[in-house]
């Protein structure tokens, strides 16, 4: 029985591990371009907007099937996606203020159905709530079939307009002077966008959806300045924090999959802003950290150098107090010494006070040439 | 004088009007673009320079009025025409290296689906040698100073291979060397038979940098050959008298910053 019991479970976390993986994907690639395209908080309209679709399909239908849900999840983010394009477009309301009045309405009205639904007094209700915060354990074998064949046809369509896409997001002026349809890739895009967004909301949940669809394209734009490889990272991280949520949530009773999903999501996207090459905090500093220390490091030289030049005797020490005092400004004096040191420009002389070498008088002389031309 | 081959001006624009709202921004402009012309575009802010260039590269609608490319309109001439847009319409934080960017010019050759390749790429470079980034083909596109920048935006417009160029504001925020070579540029594409329409700025320059000039105030002023119609009554008619420097304007004499980068 317990070996049953073993293969069953892995087999349940296979399945969920999967449909998670497939999503995260999807999500991450579609990710990027609404991002690049400034659309990132049109997932959250758009997932949002989704709940009373489901709870609608759920109370016109009767069932409870993925696809049934899922359109009518598609249908209604359409619905709230063409309000905010139309309220922007007729009405003085701005393009966020618009967001955030239809994903209000629309999660409220959700909610109100919802509430409704768990109080109708047959038992096939069940389990709809899930849709609020996501239950990655709930994924069936066909769930994940379902996700599989959306996600593959979004990706394929991707792969299709990749440079139709691409010059959208850059420079959808110069994209309409080429004669390309700006209008209807931008629809292409929003139906793939409220595709990838769907096939998610059973495992993440509406709330934390836009999550998935935001944070793994922001991390991998951090990693790289190409669109591909960011794509490919951003479908990377999204798998990751899918799977790596799903099977947290899937193994502990009672929590919902969208915020462990989240967490995993927030230490990528954490650790990519912090460490990231080139565009993260921490090698910023740590450049700027380098190029401080060398500037400091030649401007201790430097003074030797001066001071080498007021003596007859080029060797001739001075104490290190004096090269503090000249550094006031630049400071770092006792770092750049032993720096100095170890390349074999300064030396200890035997009372301890510090003087150039032959070769750092050379190396000073150059570094005061070329710093200052003129006069 | 207007028919240079027999296909008539290049850009024939008839009784345009544009409004954003109720505010019309150009009304009822008529004017011709001679092939092979260097042409500025010059007014006041908000005189409706780059509604124009839109309008003409039917970016934005008209209310009413007419656009003719070679005497055809624009939708069946779209390929004889390349559009240069302000180099701050777009993100330049953009994932995207130097020749990509150069590499979109060919997209509408392409047509759907397909991907660019070898002869693009070629293409490409040939354009960067001849505005002179070349060196920063594999740069992340916000790596470029400014200039460098609008350079990047001619080289995408010359692998497009039009016609006639439509240019919003190229010599915007660029140091005086990189305004030279764009010159430089303009002045060889209008010798290899290619129509030029620039939105300028600087009024000193025009005489110097370009043929033909369209003095614009919502209205179209005055358009035509620069001796001809860049006169201090039409300039006054068109800025409202606030042009006393060109009084005491001696040639040569640009308004142009100083040096900086590359």
């Amino acid at each position: 029985m317990e070996f049953l019991g073993d293969l069953f479970g892995n087999y349940t976390l296979r399945t969920v591990g999967l449909g998670a993986a497939f999503l995260g994907i999807v999500n991450g690639v579609l990710g990027s371009f609404a991002v690049l395209r400034r659309q990132s908080l049109l997932g959250d309209a758009i997932s949002h907007a989704a709940l009373p679709g489901i709870a609608l399909a759920f109370l016109l239908t009767g069932s409870k099937a993925t696809i049934v849900l899922l359109l009518g999840a598609a249908a209604a983010g359409w619905v709230g996606t063409l309000l905010v394009m139309n309220i922007v477009k007729n009405t003085r309301v701005k393009y966020d203020s618009a967001l955030g009045l239809v994903l209000s309405v629309f999660f409220g009205f959700g909610l109100v159905l919802l509430t409704y639904i768990q109080r109708m007094p047959v038992a096939s209700q069940a389990g709809l709530d899930t849709f609020l915060f996501g239950q990655a354990a709930t994924l069936l074998a066909r769930d994940v079939a379902t996700i599989g064949i959306l996600g593959l046809a979004v990706l394929l369509i991707v792969l299709a307009v990749w440079k139709e896409f691409k010059l959208l997001c850059f420079d959808p002026d110069f994209a309409r002077s080429l004669g390309f349809p700006i209008r209807w890739l931008d629809v292409l895009l929003i139906t793939l966008l409220v595709t990838s967004i769907v096939i998610g909301l059973q495992t993440v949940g509406v709330v934390l959806m836009s999550a998935m669809v935001v944070a793994p394209a922001a991390a991998a734009r951090q990693w790289t300045d190409r669109l591909g490889a960011m794509v490919a990272i951003s479908a990377f991280f999204g798998a990751l924090a899918g799977v790596g949520g799903a099977l947290v949530s899937s193994l502990t009773a009672r929590l919902p999959a969208g915020p462990t999903i989240v967490l995993c999501l927030t230490a990528i996207v954490l650790v990519s802003l912090l460490a990231a090459p080139n565009r993260g905090v921490v090698w910023k500093w740590a450049r700027e950290r380098v190029n401080r220390n060398l500037l400091q490091t030649e401007a201790v030289l430097a003074d030797l150098y001066v001071l080498a030049m007021r003596h007859e005797d080029l060797g001739h020490g001075h104490p290190i107090s004096v090269l503090r005092t000249m550094s006031i400004g630049h400071g770092g004096v006792d770092r750049s010494l032993e720096v100095l040191r170890e390349r074999g420009l300064v030396r200890v002389t035997a009372d301890g006070t510090w003087s150039l070498t032959p070769r750092g008088l050379s190396e000073a002389g150059r570094l005061s040439g070329t710093r200052e031309e003129g006069p | 004088m207007t028919s240079v081959n027999g296909m008539g001006p290049a850009v024939k624009v008839e009784d345009l009007t544009v409004a954003y709202g109720e505010r019309p921004v150009l009304w009822d402009v008529d004017m011709e673009v001679p092939a092979g012309v260097l042409m500025a575009v010059v007014g006041p802010n908000g005189a409706g320079k780059t509604s124009l260039i839109k309008a003409i590269t039917g970016l934005i609608r008209p209310v009413a009025g007419s656009v003719a490319i070679f005497g055809k309109p624009y939708a069946e001439q779209r390929r004889l025409v390349g559009y240069v847009p302000q180099r701050n319409s777009v993100d330049w934080d953009f994932p995207t290296t130097v020749q990509d960017v150069v590499m979109m010019g060919r997209y509408g050759g392409l047509g759907w689906f397909r991907r660019p390749g070898a002869a693009e790429r070629a293409l490409a470079m040939e354009a960067l040698e001849q505005v002179g980034i070349a060196e920063f083909k594999g740069r992340q596109i916000s790596q470029l100073s400014g200039g460098q920048q609008q350079r990047l935006f001619l080289a995408r417009a010359i692998v497009q291979d039009a016609g006639i160029y439509l240019m919003d504001e190229p010599f915007q925020g660029v140091d005086a060397t990189t305004e030279r070579a764009i010159v430089t540029l303009l002045k060889e594409m209008r010798a290899r038979g290619k129509t030029v329409v620039v939105v300028h700025h600087d009024l000193q320059t025009v005489p110097e940098y370009f043929d033909w000039v369209t003095l614009l105030n919502v209205r179209c002023i005055a358009s035509g050959p620069v001796e001809q119609v860049f006169t201090d009554r039409n300039l006054r008619l068109a800025y409202g008298g606030r042009v006393s420097y060109l009084t005491h304007h001696s040639p040569g004499e640009t308004l142009t910053g100083g040096e900086g980068g590359g």
